[in-house]
């Protein structure tokens, strides 16, 4: 659990973070969103203090960090930079064994832990352990920084721009991928982004910043469909209806949706958005899907017809 | 061909010396190169942290640059005397700035985000420099080393100017002999060493940003193990001589003293602009000079007699053609009044007033023939017939001519007119005989070994004595030249040995034999 009050980080006399305060619970993904020059890179910085803060307390489960020397604190803190920052002349398992190396783990640990990783991350052991970034594409490095982050199982990581580099499609992929990592199910994450459709897909809590200052906090529908100001409601315009489609849960439409007939396979889960539901449609060129309810077993059809009407509804209603 | 066979008999036959130099100027090199690298690598790594200093600091090692090496190593021998030190030290700087300045660039150009995650996983400085910094800016670096490394090998050849060895003492010996194949001996192994040792750093360089990390380990060991070879030429001899490029190569010079005296006596080569001083200064104890220089006064050092005579008789005196003394039958008389007037220590007096203190050889020659009451005063007007007096380009030629001038003026109706400054030997002698001057003073070796050349046979049993080089000269320049050689004036200004005045004397060194045995019973006693 992070807790951040009241932070400030001036660069020569001019405030680049004001006055900030947010939360992030255990578990929790939290996304700062916002243009280039908006505070949130900064903000994210001041978390592990590759930027010291003007001003403010912050606190990572209950410890103030400016308690514990930086090297320290960022050893217990996964970090996963802009650009990947790997080291072009280490190999992927030396990449991977740098924070096992500064905490003295012993060479069996690491390597078995380094191992673990690159095999649930799709990078088997035998082809990639030895090789060098250089001869990796862009989606196994970012794959490599995630590696590198979670190698000594943090309980929480940064992540500054982690699939900037990377183009739409590889992104779209890995972003699934990354969803589904079961080690970053229990991980509390702060993540920044300037791509919208990032931080509705990654983000539990948005937190929409400019100039410094944090515009709005919440969860992808609230900040859709209850904007606070002018600011936060143009920010989503040019993308409005992908954006709700995407912050729209089956979950939340639940009982406007007709009950399916009992079948042998789901393609979708109730967690998902209706923007997934009509992805899955015109990708697998079906017309009707099935959906489960994550709680309680329930199926329910869905159609592009029922989708449009129940997003009409939902957005009358509202 | 032929000339290729005998730069290679040459190098075969002097592989020892051809050895110890290639040595020495490895060590040189390395030496100068491992200081720089130690010095220039932690302050490009500290200005790049520091970019307000940067420019201050990578302003002073380019000046330092643009000083020309000779003046760099002259300023050096005020500060820390001749020898390998003042040689180091003046490499050193020049290899300093391509070390300072690509450490700076490799440092500064490594990727932020790459040191930023370095910081992000939790490094600290230290970590990021040896893990992160160095490895990443090595290439950089060793590029500026592999420039520091050609130009410091090039430079070093300068070092043999002032007794620090390497492969300048062939190529300054080569250019003062004019013996092409001395020069190519020194010159050539030098230019494979700097193509060897740039090769052998572009391996490095070239082994890729991932073996940067053995680099960086190897590189300061095959350093150190290269500085090794250069093993200071002295460390705790009594007795030092330094000799000139030129004298190390000749047979009336360090090779005589080898094979006549056997005298064995730690040498270094050096430079005849810094020697003089180097042996008042106690740097050195024995030098090769010239007996009436003008420095022999002027830092009181003594000749050491040539007892076995293997420095070949360099008397000076008149040389003038045959046409001119039956034209002027009056001047053979006026130009052998000089004869028996100037001695050795006489003309080292006159060249000193000129050479040290300054005066002009016309107030010098002037001076001297006052005080010997040789001096008439012109007798002007009388005739219009003229006789051309030539001398080569140094203060003796030039207080000799003045006083010839006087003489004749005031004894004869002859007018005067002089070509001074006509460069060597060979320009003046040509003059001579193209009827372009009538006279100048030359010197019966000179005559004997660069004019006339005779072979070994004939030089053998002549060189040694003064009157038989003197009627030599004197037969076969009147019989292949039509010239005539006057009464030497008195003086020789041969080749010599010479030491402190002091030293000389505390140790009763008179003759080279005595310094000899001198040496042998040194040797005896360790």
């Amino acid at each position: 659990m992070i807790i951040a009050r009241n932070v400030s980080k001036k660069f020569n006399g001019i405030n680049a973070v004001n006055d900030i305060s947010f939360e992030v619970k255990e578990g929790q993904t939290l996304v700062f969103l916002g243009t280039s020059g908006c505070g949130k890179t900064t903000t994210l910085k001041i978390l592990n203090r590759l930027i010291e803060p003007s001003a403010g307390e912050i606190t990572i489960d209950g410890k103030n960090i400016l308690s514990l020397k930086p090297e320290i604190l960022r050893r217990g803190i996964g970090y996963v930079s802009q650009n990947n920052g790997l080291f072009p002349h280490y190999t992927v398992a030396e990449n991977i064994a740098i924070v096992p190396n500064l905490l003295k783990w012993g060479k069996e640990k690491t390597s078995e832990r380094a191992n673990a990783l690159l095999t649930q991350l799709k990078l088997p052991v035998t082809e990639y352990a030895n090789k060098y970034p250089d001869e990796l594409s862009g989606g196994q490095k970012q794959r490599v920084a995630l590696a590198r982050a979670l190698v000594s199982d943090p309980p929480v990581l940064l992540m500054d721009e982690p699939f900037g580099a990377l183009d739409p499609i590889t992104r779209a992929s890995i972003r699934k991928e990354f969803l589904e990592l079961p080690e970053l199910k229990s991980k509390t994450i702060v993540l920044v982004t300037h791509d919208v459709q990032e931080a509705f897909e990654l983000g539990d809590q948005i937190c929409l910043m400019d100039k410094g200052i944090i515009v709005q906090t919440g969860t992808p529908e609230e900040l859709i469909f209850k904007p606070v100001n002018e600011f936060a409601r143009n920010f989503f315009s040019h993308q409005r209806l992908q954006l709700e489609l995407s912050a729209l849960k089956f979950n939340s439409i639940w009982s406007s949706l007709s009950d399916a007939s009992p079948a042998p396979t789901a393609s979708l889960n109730s967690n998902q958005s209706l923007w997934e539901g009509m992805e899955m449609l015109s990708e697998k060129n079906e017309d009707v899907l099935i959906v489960r309810n994550s709680e309680d077993g329930s199926l329910k059809e869905i159609s592009i017809q029922t989708i449009q009407s129940v997003y009409l509804e939902n957005k009358r209603n509202r | 061909m032929n000339e290729q066979l005998n730069l290679v008999q040459f190098m075969l036959q002097q592989s020892d010396k051809l050895l110890d130099q290639t040595i020495a100027h490895i060590g040189l090199t390395c030496i100068s190169l491992l200081i720089a690298v130690t010095i220039g690598l932690p302050l490009g790594i500290w200005i790049a942290d520091k970019k307000r200093v940067a420019w201050f600091v990578l302003g002073i090692a380019g000046i330092l640059q643009t000083i020309p090496s000779i003046a760099l190593l002259g300023f050096m021998i005020p500060i820390l005397g001749i020898g390998a030190l003042p040689a180091i030290s003046a490499l050193f700087l020049y290899a300093l700035l391509p070390v300072i300045r690509n450490t700076y660039t490799g440092i500064t150009g490594v990727d932020p985000a790459i040191t930023e995650s370095a910081r992000g996983m939790g490094m600290n400085k230290w970590q990021i420099l040896f893990n992160v910094e160095i490895p990443l800016a090595m290439p950089v670096i060793l590029a500026g080393i592999r420039t520091a490394t050609v130009i410091n090998v090039g430079v070093a050849t300068l070092a043999a100017y002032i007794a620090a060895g390497g492969l300048g003492e062939f190529i300054f010996g080569g250019i003062a002999l004019n013996n092409t194949n001395m020069i190519l001996a020194g010159a050539i192994p030098a230019a494979l060493l700097a193509i060897l040792l740039d090769f052998l750093l572009s391996l490095f360089q070239k082994a890729n940003l991932k073996k940067m990390r053995k680099v960086s380990l190897i590189l300061p060991v095959l350093l150190i193990l290269f500085s090794s070879f250069y093993i200071i030429p002295y460390t705790s001899e009594k007795v030092l001589a330094g000799f000139t490029p030129e004298f190390m190569g000749r047979e009336d010079g360090y090779l005589g003293l080898k094979s006549k005296y056997q005298l064995d006596i730690p040498t270094v080569v050096i430079s005849d602009a810094v020697m003089y001083k180097a042996a008042f200064e106690k740097k050195l104890d024995v030098i090769s000079g010239y007996s009436t220089d003008g420095r022999l006064k002027a830092y009181d050092l003594v000749t050491l007699e040539d007892d076995k005579t293997i420095f070949p008789p360099y008397y000076a005196a008149p040389l003038i053609r045959h046409d001119v003394l039956e034209k002027y039958p009056e001047l053979q008389p006026v130009l052998e009044i000089l004869s028996g007037v100037i001695n050795d220590s006489i003309m080292t007096e006159l060249n000193y007033r000129v050479d040290y203190q300054k005066q002009l050889p016309e107030k010098v020659a002037l001076d001297f023939m006052l005080e010997k009451g040789l001096y008439k005063k012109p007798q002007s007007g009388a005739g219009t017939e003229t006789v051309r007096l030539g001398s080569k380009i140094f203060a003796e030629q030039y207080i000799l001519i003045n006083m010839y001038k006087m003489l004749i003026e005031g004894n004869t109706k002859l007018k005067v007119v002089t070509r001074t400054g006509l460069g060597g030997t060979k320009i003046c002698f040509d003059a001579l005989t193209n009827n372009e001057i009538d006279m100048y003073p030359e010197y019966t070796g000179t005559g004997l070994l660069v004019i006339l050349k005779p072979d070994k046979i004939t030089l053998d049993p002549i060189i040694g004595n003064r009157e038989k080089v003197f009627d030599f000269v004197q037969k076969e320049f009147s019989d292949q030249y039509k010239l005539s050689w006057l009464k030497p004036i008195g003086f020789n200004n041969a080749y010599a040995l010479m030491m402190r005045r002091s030293q000389a004397q505390s140790l009763r060194i008179k003759t080279i034999s005595d310094l000899k045995n001198y040496l042998s019973n040194e040797n005896h006693q360790h």
